[in-house]
C-alpha cells in the first residue's frame, strides 16, 4: 500500500501577505513544509491545487498561487468566505496547518511553448494565473507575446500589486489593470475586464488565452474572445466546486462525468460545450 | 472453477472451524429487518432472508470511520489511524452485492488508494449465498447479473435441498475450503443440474425488468434528454430523504469532517448524500445543484450515464432497495425504462 493519500503533510505558515482588507479579504500565504523530504519532493506545474487542513476546522482545496520555479515553498491565496477561510484568516506566521497534494490538471505549459499568451484574470480568479504568469516570466524566452488583462472593482481589491509593478517594468510583458468604477490617482483602464481585453485587442494567431474569475466575467471575456477570433481550443479557464477529498472518490466536484478535483480543474473552453452537467 | 458440496448439517461446523480465524459477518435479523453483524456463533445468523436493509459494503466502507487523530495547540501531530488487519468472512452476501464491490473498486483504487477501503476489502473473504427466491423489486438480470452468479465471489453456496452446492471461484476461496476439506465432497454432475435448475428457477421468478438493451446506446441517449422536463416530473414527489443513497451498494460519497476536544481532534469519514442540498453548496453562496430535480437527475446520471463513461459499467446492481425503501415510491426500473420512451 502506498502511503495514505489523506493524510496531510505539517506544513508552517512562514509569512502573510495582505492581499485586499475589508469584507471580502485575501490573503497570500506562504507555506514551508516541516519535513526537508517532503519539501524537495512535492514538484507541481502551474494550474496544480493542494488540500489545506486547519486542523479542527476542516480542510479547502486552493488553487497553488506561486510558480514550481520558485523553490522551498508554497503560496495559496485565500478569500475569507467560509469556516475554513475564516479561521485561516485568522493565523499567524508560525502558526502550523496541513498540506496534501498536488491535484488536479494543469496549465499546459510545455505544449504552449513558443505561443503568444493572453492571460484574463478578475479579482482572487487571479491566483492559479499568478502561478502560471510566474512561470513564464521565469522561462521567458520560451514563450511569445505575454499580454496579461486583470482587473477588481475598486483599485483596494487588486492582489498582487507589488507583482504587478514589477510586470510593469518588464519590457516583453503587457500588463494592464483595471478597475470598474473611476477613482482620483487611478491612471490604467476603468471598465469591465471583458471591456479591457477589447481594448487591449490581443490576436488570436499562435495564441492561447486563459480566464479566471467570477463565473459572469468569464462568460463575456469568453464572448469578447470569440469576437476576437479565438477559437474553442484555444480558450482555458479554471473551474471551482465544493471538494472533500480532492482525489475522485468523494463524489460532489463532478460536472457530468467529470470530477473537478481529477479532471480539472482546468478546462477548455471546448470541453466545456460538450459536458452535460451543473456548474 | 471447482464445485463441491457441504451438507446443511455441517455448515454449523463449517462456520466454528473458521471463526478462530476470522470476524465472520453473517446476516441476523433484528425485529424485521436484516443486518450483516458480526457473529461469533452460527446460530446467531439468519439463512432464511432476501437480503440485508444495509448493503454490506459498509463492511469495507464503513458509515462513520476515523482517519487520523491530531493534536491541536502549539505541538500539532497527526497520528495515523491504525488499519485494521483482522481477516474477515463476508458469509451469505448475495450475488448482487458482490457485483457493488468490484463496480466501486476502481473508485478507491484510481490514481490515489484509499487505504480505508482497501485494507478491508483485501482482507476480506466473500462467501456468497445464491438468492433462490428473489424479491418482488429484485432486477439484477437486467444488468446482467444472476441471482446465483459466482462472477464477483470467492465462494458461491447454493442451497440445493439438503445441501450446499459450493463454487470455489478465487485463490482466497479455495484456501478457506482448503483448510476445511474434511466437511466437504466432490460435487457431481446431478448436483449441477441441481444448481442449474435452482438457479433457472430464481432467474424465472424476477418479474421486472429494466429495458436498457443496449448500455452504449442508453448512455448516449441520456446525454440527448438532459434538458427533458421529464427529469422535473420525476423530481416534482422526491422528499430528498437520501435513502436511496444511503442504502445503495454502489453509492460511495463521503464528506469529511474534524471532531474536536479542547486539545484533541480527529479526521473523520461519514457516508453522504448527493440528495443533500449541502452536499454540493459552495462558500460563496453559489450550488450548482439548486433544486431537487439536479440532485434526482444527477443520482440517475451517475449511475447510468456518468459511471458507464468513466468506469464502462452502469453503477446498479439491480438490488431493488432504492425501490423497497422510497418514502414515495420513485421506482429506479420505470424512471430508466421510461427514460429510454424520452424524446430528445
Amino acid at each position: 500500500m502506498k502511503e495514505n493519500p489523506y493524510q496531510p503533510w505539517l506544513a508552517t505558515i512562514d509569512s502573510i501577505c495582505d492581499e485586499v482588507g475589508g469584507q471580502r479579504a485575501i490573503k497570500t500565504f506562504r507555506l514551508v513544509f516541516q519535513d526537508e523530504k517532503v519539501r524537495e519532493k512535492f514538484t507541481f506545474l502551474p494550474g496544480q491545487c493542494v488540500m489545506v487542513s486547519l486542523f479542527g476546522k476542516g480542510e479547502c482545496f486552493f488553487a497553488i498561487s506561486s510558480s514550481p520555479t520558485q523553490k522551498g515553498f508554497i503560496e495559496v491565496s485565500v478569500l475569507k468566505l467560509g469556516k475554513v477561510t475564516s479561521a485561516l484568516h485568522e493565523c499567524e506566521p508560525g502558526d502550523v496547518v496541513g498540506v496534501r497534494g498536488p491535484y488536479g490538471n494543469h496549465f499546459d505549459v510545455s505544449g504552449w511553448m513558443g505561443k503568444n499568451l493572453v492571460l484574463i484574470g478578475g479579482g482572487i480568479g487571479q491566483a492559479p494565473l499568478r502561478s502560471l504568469i510566474k512561470y513564464v516570466v521565469d522561462n521567458r524566452k520560451q514563450y511569445g507575446k505575454l499580454d496579461i488583462i486583470y482587473g477588481a472593482r475598486t483599485s483596494k481589491d487588486l492582489c498582487y500589486t507589488k507583482d504587478f509593478a514589477e510586470l510593469k517594468t518588464c519590457e516583453d510583458t503587457n500588463a494592464c489593470l483595471s478597475i470598474d468604477v473611476k477613482e482620483d490617482g487611478w491612471s490604467d483602464f476603468v471598465g469591465f475586464v471583458p471591456d479591457n481585453l477589447m481594448r487591449v485587442n490581443p490576436s488570436p494567431k499562435n495564441a492561447i488565452a486563459v480566464t479566471c474569475g467570477p463565473p459572469i466575467m468569464i462568460k463575456y471575456v469568453i464572448q469578447n474572445l470569440g469576437k476576437l477570433g479565438f477559437s474553442e481550443d484555444q480558450i482555458f479557464t479554471t473551474l471551482e466546486m465544493r471538494m472533500k477529498c480532492g482525489i475522485g472518490k468523494c463524489g460532489r466536484c463532478n460536472i457530468g462525468n467529470l470530477y473537478v478535483c481529477k479532471d480539472g480543474p482546468v478546462f477548455s473552453y471546448k470541453q466545456l460545450q460538450n459536458i452535460k452537467g451543473e456548474q | 472453477m471447482e464445485k463441491y458440496i457441504l451438507l446443511k448439517n455441517k455448515l454449523p461446523e463449517w462456520i466454528n472451524m473458521i471463526t478462530p480465524t476470522y470476524t465472520i459477518f453473517a446476516p441476523v435479523k433484528e425485529e424485521d429487518l436484516v443486518f450483516f453483524k458480526p457473529i461469533t456463533k452460527p446460530s446467531e445468523m439468519t439463512l432464511a432472508y432476501s437480503n440485508a436493509i444495509v448493503p454490506p459494503k459498509a463492511q469495507m466502507f464503513h458509515q462513520t470511520e476515523t482517519m487520523f487523530t491530531f493534536t491541536q495547540g502549539k505541538n500539532i501531530r497527526v497520528n495515523p489511524a491504525s488499519l485494521p488487519d483482522e481477516k474477515i468472512v463476508v458469509f451469505g452476501i448475495r450475488p448482487c452485492d458482490a457485483k457493488s464491490l468490484s463496480i466501486i473498486d476502481p473508485v478507491f483504487t484510481n490514481d490515489f488508494e484509499d487505504p480505508y477501503y482497501l485494507t478491508k476489502r483485501k482482507n476480506a473473504i466473500l462467501v456468497g449465498l445464491s438468492c433462490n427466491q428473489p424479491t418482488v423489486n429484485c432486477f439484477c438480470t437486467s444488468l446482467n447479473g444472476s441471482p446465483a452468479s459466482p462472477e464477483h465471489l470467492d465462494i458461491l453456496l447454493t442451497d440445493i435441498g439438503d445441501k450446499y452446492y459450493v463454487e470455489l471461484n478465487s485463490e482466497k476461496g479455495k484456501q478457506l475450503v482448503e483448510k476445511t476439506k474434511k466437511l466437504f465432497t466432490p460435487a457431481t454432475d446431478a448436483d449441477s443440474k441441481k444448481k442449474k435448475d435452482v438457479e433457472k428457477k430464481a432467474v424465472d421468478a424476477i418479474t421486472r425488468q429494466m429495458k436498457i438493451n443496449n448500455v452504449d446506446a442508453f448512455v448516449k441517449k441520456l446525454d440527448t434528454i438532459f434538458d427533458a422536463p421529464y427529469w422535473k416530473t420525476i423530481a416534482m414527489k422526491c422528499l430528498g430523504c437520501g435513502a436511496c443513497t444511503y442504502l445503495c451498494p454502489t453509492c460511495h460519497c463521503f464528506d469529511i469532517q474534524d471532531e474536536t476536544t479542547l486539545d484533541k481532534g480527529a479526521r473523520i469519514r461519514v457516508w453522504d448524500s448527493c440528495m443533500r442540498p449541502e452536499y454540493t453548496l459552495h462558500a460563496s453562496g453559489h450550488n450548482p445543484r439548486p433544486e431537487r430535480m439536479n440532485r434526482v437527475r444527477n443520482r440517475v446520471y451517475h449511475k447510468y450515464n456518468y459511471y458507464p463513461k468513466n468506469h464502462q459499467m452502469i453503477a446498479c446492481v439491480g438490488c431493488g432497495r432504492c425501490i423497497d425503501n422510497c418514502p414515495v415510491n420513485i421506482d429506479i426500473i420505470d424512471v430508466i425504462t421510461k427514460a429510454g420512451e424520452v424524446k430528445p
